[in-house]
């Protein structure tokens, strides 16, 4: 909402010291948010004079249409000075307004007698836009009304201020000059008569009968009413200070009938709305479309009705979207004698959401959807329809009304819960003062009950009037203090862990991505995904920002390879990401397109168990995941030797550290599951649940995302991870007696698993073996074709003696001999 | 290996005589002083210390003296072997001194060689961002609540007394899943955990809520379709704007420095009544940009404030929807964007840089923000 502050000071006697800076900062103070405050043609200096074009010569030599003119500008100036202009939206005896040479304009743009077009021009024929008024370069400023030679700048408002109003929803009385200058006046303990309560007297009607007007669903509409003028001038001009006005608020001058409806609108807050009467069949009646389903509304846009619309009709149908944008056949236009004027209260969510099914929000809408003054209607359509009969002449025809019975809100508060809720002392005649400042009409001493004036239907609860009452004491007035909060535990298991896991994911030298959990088919196609696979159990969104990826993420690996390629297009090609995240994946049951009936408990109380339980389950599992990808190398090469390039084992590596990192042991079994190679796959499990999978991508998978080959990877349910990891890590015990170290080589056939002969020599060893640990792996022409060769280093050491040779050869001998038995294992050199 | 007495010459022993001992201490002394090494250092050693050296042979002739002689001669040769002995260890820590010197400096490496062998990883700053908030609310005995990020429209919506026909409900702003009537979205706001903490946990109730939400906006340099936000709830006995205030000055400082000052504008939440926006004062030019030409502030735009959240207290209706007794009990709510945050704290220019996953983005800030 913009609000010239000259109309303000109509309303309220401002103090001539008080600009609009510091009247935006009392506003912004008492809630209004004043974006911004300009003023009106910043950067004029000198003069701006009314001229009369007195003679247009057409110079048509040029590559554009040029005119030469004679402007009068008065004798004190000169008189008649030739002024070269552009503009074509003008003829002979207009007032126009001219800088003349000395003046500067917006834009360090100095007016000077200069040569153009093979004439001097001796000044400048100003638009609204030059003047910095408004965006309009249509054409030039063609005055209404003015004096040859008198000064136009206080004609256009010059050097008056503009504060730029963003209006929340809550408080749509602040969508007129009206409901501001109120604040205003609060703000700076000024008295305020309100326009909005005065009826302005008319002429008896003598113009005519008045038009029947009716209200068929009363749930839509509260109050209509409708003014009749006949004989109106649709010539007639409209005054150059309410053009001036519309323009400064950002609305576009049109017609006197319907500049005074949006005028009057701006002032109060009522929309109006003006039909030719000669157009009208009948009596006009709101309601809703119902079977009538076809509009054409003013913007020329041919409308299909939905039966809930809210409309006006005639006897021949509709005519209007009430509240919202009239029709084209009532349009008021060059010829209209007779005006019908519609001053309406609709209900707000009737026309809320009759705009929102056309996409259709305009001023007048605005209004309603937020609530417009329960009765202002009569009052605001006479100011209305004196203003039409003052400038466009006319008989007042007389009003008709339709009215549904209005019970004002009476909110029972107790005095004290302002100070109560602010936590700082606040009178109790204070806050009957500010209660009564804003409108309420207030009773009772200690439980007060407060009637809310009409035009704050937002006020319903104590809670608003506390608001109310603590915004306009200011909220800098509220002390500081900290509440004590009882004794808290700290981070719960599952967020210390997963902190934890995210730490160590860092230190192994992967970077946290934040990636967008949309995903599409292909990326499930992508991933190489059977049909049974989990992981296509996406829900789908209703309304996807992308159509290619409409479906919520059930693994983080393609927003992670996509955020891989891009990296690697800007020149990075070696990077280990990571991303720790909630995934989601239909519960068993679900359906992807979800169900239409859910359930909706009350809000006005506690819903019952049941009930909370049914809301849970239209919920998809949202489980977190922990993934890496890793591309190109792990090392760098450099001085210390050749580059290594990722590979399984530092996925694997990935997994195992961040299992360590919360506890948990992970068992490592060869796998085969996409989206990884069948060869080089790792499922993790933790006792003997599958947690997740870690290796080289599948080939395909490589393709299908255009990475580079043998890009590696890693995804775990993290959730399921800390559910099995320990919970109290218990203390080692260790022996101080002396270690026995002990090399076996085992030649064993290339299919047994090293984890397998591993185990087999550990068992073997017995109670005395401390670890088992490869440290090499060979093939070559030393062993049969098809076996490796495995080098194990063994520690012995027993809890409570120092073994002897004949213990350590046994235990050596008992190792070797239970891999052999288990795995066909043969000490190599044997 | 010590030899007899000379039996004939009982009385004199000519190497005992303090002229002969000074001689061959001086000798000594002198090849200690000349040996350039360890090596020539311990032949020295041998031939001046050793059992064959004069001055041990002399020694033993002390036996051959007069009991009266012994006790003199003994002296002086105990001092003179002493102080042979002293100049070679002396002269052994000097030369093994030398040695170690010049074996370290033979032992040197070039430190300024690279030593990053593979790449850091890093946190993500929105990610640690939320940790450090979360620290300052933990350290007053707030815990950490959750909740899901596909969400029941009644606990984004209806109980915070979002109406049905509030715009915010619609599919320009509101991702829904499944489809339109299906009661689930993706959560537009943190504020749904409040409803999930009233629910589930005893009164009173001091949490701070942190998580990823979801709008229906394109990217761009102001906007993400999903960002972060992180959300506190107080619900007590006597909570006051006067605790909400207290609490946000707390967080104030601790993320942005001792003495920094925030503003309370009233505004409007349907979840919380009175309602109030956030402004933190500039932390960097303190409000000193204002109306200084001379001195403009990038941080603040040389408005001396920075827009960092909304606050009030919840709103009654919000309270029963849990259940609460409103006679009872009363609570303040806030939240904040943890983009914005990180976006003026640390002077990130472009939305994009946080969501598209460029690793020289997220590895300059490490593991701490």
């Amino acid at each position: 909402m913009r609000v010239p502050l000259s109309w303000i000071r109509d309303l309220v006697a401002l103090p001539d010291d008080a600009d609009g800076r510091a009247v935006a900062a009392k506003l912004i103070a008492a809630g209004l948010e004043v974006e911004s405050v300009e003023t009106l043609g910043a950067g004029v200096v000198g003069e701006l004079i009314v001229g009369r074009v007195v003679s247009i010569e057409e110079l048509t030599e040029f590559k554009k249409p040029i005119r030469w003119c004679q402007v009068d500008v008065g004798p004190a100036r000169g008189g008649v000075r030739g002024i070269v202009c552009g503009a074509r939206n003008f003829v002979s005896g207009d007032l126009v307004v001219v800088a003349l040479p000395g003046t500067v304009l917006p834009g360090d743009f100095r007016i000077a007698a200069r040569q153009t077009y093979g004439h001097v021009s001796d000044g400048m024929i100003c638009s609204e836009r030059e003047l910095g008024l408004g965006e309009d370069h249509s054409g030039i400023i063609v005055l209404t009304e003015g004096t040859v030679g008198e000064d136009a700048g206080a004609l256009l408002g010059i050097g008056d201020e503009v504060l730029d109003i963003a209006v929340t929803p809550d408080r749509g009385y602040a969508l007129s000059v009206r409901g501001v200058a109120r604040e205003v006046a609060i703000a700076f303990g000024l008295a305020f008569v309100d326009p909005g309560t005065q009826l302005v007297p008319l002429p008896a009607p003598t113009g005519g009968e008045p038009r029947a007007c009716g209200v068929d669903d009363p749930s839509m509409c509260e109050l209509f009413t409708l003014r009749r003028i006949v004989g109106f001038d649709p010539q007639a001009p409209t005054p150059e200070w309410m053009r001036q006005r519309l323009i400064a608020c950002g609305m576009r001058p049109v017609s006197l009938a319907v500049d005074v409806t949006n005028y009057v609108m701006l002032e109060l807050g009522q929309p109006l709305h003006a039909f030719d009467g000669a157009k009208v069949a009948g009596a006009l009646r709101a309601g809703r479309a119902g079977d009538d389903n076809r509009l054409e509304t003013l913007d020329h846009v041919e409308r299909a009705l939905d039966p809930e619309d809210v409309v006006i009709r005639d006897d021949s149908g509709v005519i209007g979207l009430a509240g919202t944008m009239g029709g084209l056949t009532t349009e008021i236009d060059e010829r209209t004698t007779d005006i019908l004027l519609e001053a309406a209260r609709f209900v707000p969510t009737a026309v809320a959401r009759t705009a929102r099914r056309h996409r259709l929000s305009s001023e007048a809408s605005r209004r309603f959807e937020r609530g417009v003054d329960r009765v202002l209607a009569p009052y605001a359509s006479a100011r209305a329809a004196a203003l039409l009969l003052e400038y466009g002449g006319g008989t007042y025809a007389g009003l008709t009304a339709w009215e549904a019975p209005y019970r004002p809100t009476v909110i029972d508060m107790a005095v004290d819960l302002p100070e109560r809720t602010a936590g700082m002392p606040i009178e109790a005649s204070e806050v009957r003062r500010l209660l009564e400042a804003v409108g309420c009409e207030v009773e009772g001493d200690r439980d007060l009950a407060v009637t809310v004036p009409p035009w704050r239907p937002d006020l319903t609860d104590p809670a608003d009037l506390v608001e109310e009452v603590v915004r306009l004491v200011g909220y800098d007035a509220l002390p500081s203090r900290l509440p004590m909060a009882p004794a808290g535990y700290g981070l719960s298991r599952e967020q210390r862990l997963r902190a934890r896991a995210a730490r160590a994911l860092a230190s192994a030298g992967v970077v946290d991505v934040l990636t967008y959990p949309f995903i599409g088919v292909a990326d499930l196609d992508g991933l190489l995904l059977p049909a049974g696979d989990a992981r296509r159990r996406a829900p789908l969104l209703a309304n996807p920002l992308s159509e290619e990826q409409p479906l919520l993420r059930t693994t983080l690996l393609p927003g992670l390879l996509s955020a891989a390629r891009r990296n690697l297009s800007r020149g990075s090609d070696s990077v280990a990401l990571g991303e720790i995240g909630r995934v989601f994946v239909l519960r068993d049951g679900q359906d992807a397109a979800g169900v239409t009936d859910p359930p909706r408990p009350g809000v006005d109380r506690r819903p019952a168990d049941d009930d909370l339980t049914a809301l849970e389950a239209l919920l998809p599992a949202q489980p977190y995941h922990l993934a890496a990808v890793l591309l190109g190398d792990r090392e760098a090469a450099g001085w210390w030797g050749p580059a290594r390039p990722a590979t399984w084992s530092d996925a694997l590596e990935i997994a195992r550290v961040v299992a360590e990192s919360v506890g948990a042991e992970l068992d490592v079994a060869q796998g085969a599951d996409a989206p990884f190679h069948p060869g080089r796959t790792a499922t993790l499990s933790v006792g003997g649940t599958v947690i997740g999978h870690a290796g080289e991508l599948h080939p395909r998978v490589i393709a299908a995302y255009d990475i580079p080959p043998r890009t590696c990877a890693v995804e775990m349910d993290l959730d399921a991870l800390q559910a099995r990891a320990r919970d109290v890590a218990p203390a080692p015990r260790f022996s101080t007696h002396p270690v026995a170290k002990e090399d076996v080589a085992l030649v064993v056939a290339d299919a047994v698993p090293v984890a397998d002969v591993e185990a087999a020599l550990r068992e073997g060893a017995g109670e005395i073996c401390e670890d088992v640990r490869l440290f090499d792996v060979y093939v070559g022409p030393q062993v049969p074709a098809g076996h490796r060769s495995l080098a194990f280093a063994l520690r012995f050491r027993a809890g409570d003696r120092t073994l002897s040779a004949d213990d350590i050869v046994a235990a050596r001998s008992a190792a070797v001999a239970e891999a052999g038995r288990r795995h066909g294992a043969v000490l190599r050199g044997s | 290996m010590s030899a007899p007495n000379n039996p004939y010459d009982p009385v004199g022993v000519a190497s005992l005589e303090a002229e002969a001992v000074d001689s061959m201490v001086a000798e000594a002394l002198a090849a200690i002083a000349a040996a350039p090494d360890l090596g020539e250092l311990k032949a020295v050693r041998l031939a001046h210390a050793g059992d064959r050296s004069p001055l041990a042979l002399a020694n033993r002739e002390i036996a051959a003296l007069p009991p009266a002689a012994k006790a003199e001669a003994g002296k002086r040769m105990g001092a003179a072997r002493a102080s042979v002995r002293d100049a070679l260890d002396s002269r052994q820590a000097d030369l093994e001194a030398e040695r170690d010197a010049r074996v370290l400096v033979e032992e040197a490496v070039d430190v300024t060689l690279p030593t990053r062998r593979s790449r850091r990883g890093a946190r993500h700053p929105l990610t640690t961002l939320m940790e450090r908030m979360c620290d300052v609310f933990i350290a007053m005995g707030y815990e950490v609540a959750e909740g899901p990020e596909a969400e029941a429209e009644w606990f984004n919506f209806d109980a915070l007394n979002v109406p049905p026909d509030h715009p915010a409900r619609t599919m320009q702003d509101t991702f829904f899943v499944g489809n339109e009537s299906s009661g689930v979205v993706l959560r537009t706001q943190t504020s749904p955990i409040q409803l999930r903490a009233m629910l589930a946990r005893d009164l009173p109730i001091y949490v701070v809520a942190p998580g990823r939400v979801f709008r229906t906006d394109e990217l761009d340099a102001t906007h993400t379709p999903v960002f972060h936000q992180i959300e506190g709830l107080a619900v007590d006995e006597g909570i006051t704007m006067a605790h909400l205030r207290g609490t946000l000055e707390h967080l104030a400082e601790a993320m942005f420095g001792a003495g920094v000052h925030i503003r309370l504008r009233p505004s409007y939440f349907p979840f919380t009544e009175p309602s109030a926006e956030l402004d933190l004062e500039c932390f960097v030019c303190r409000g000193a940009s204002v109306g200084n030409p001379d001195a403009p502030c990038r941080t603040c735009g040389s408005e001396g404030w920075i827009e960092w959240g909304g606050c009030g207290m919840v709103n009654p209706r919000v309270l029963r929807a849990a259940g609460i007794d409103t006679d009872r009990y009363s609570g303040f709510a806030f939240g904040m964007g943890v983009e914005r945050t990180l976006m003026f704290r640390h002077g990130v220019t472009d939305m994009r840089d946080m969501v598209e996953g460029d690793v020289r983005f997220t590895e300059a800030f490490g593991v701490e923000v």
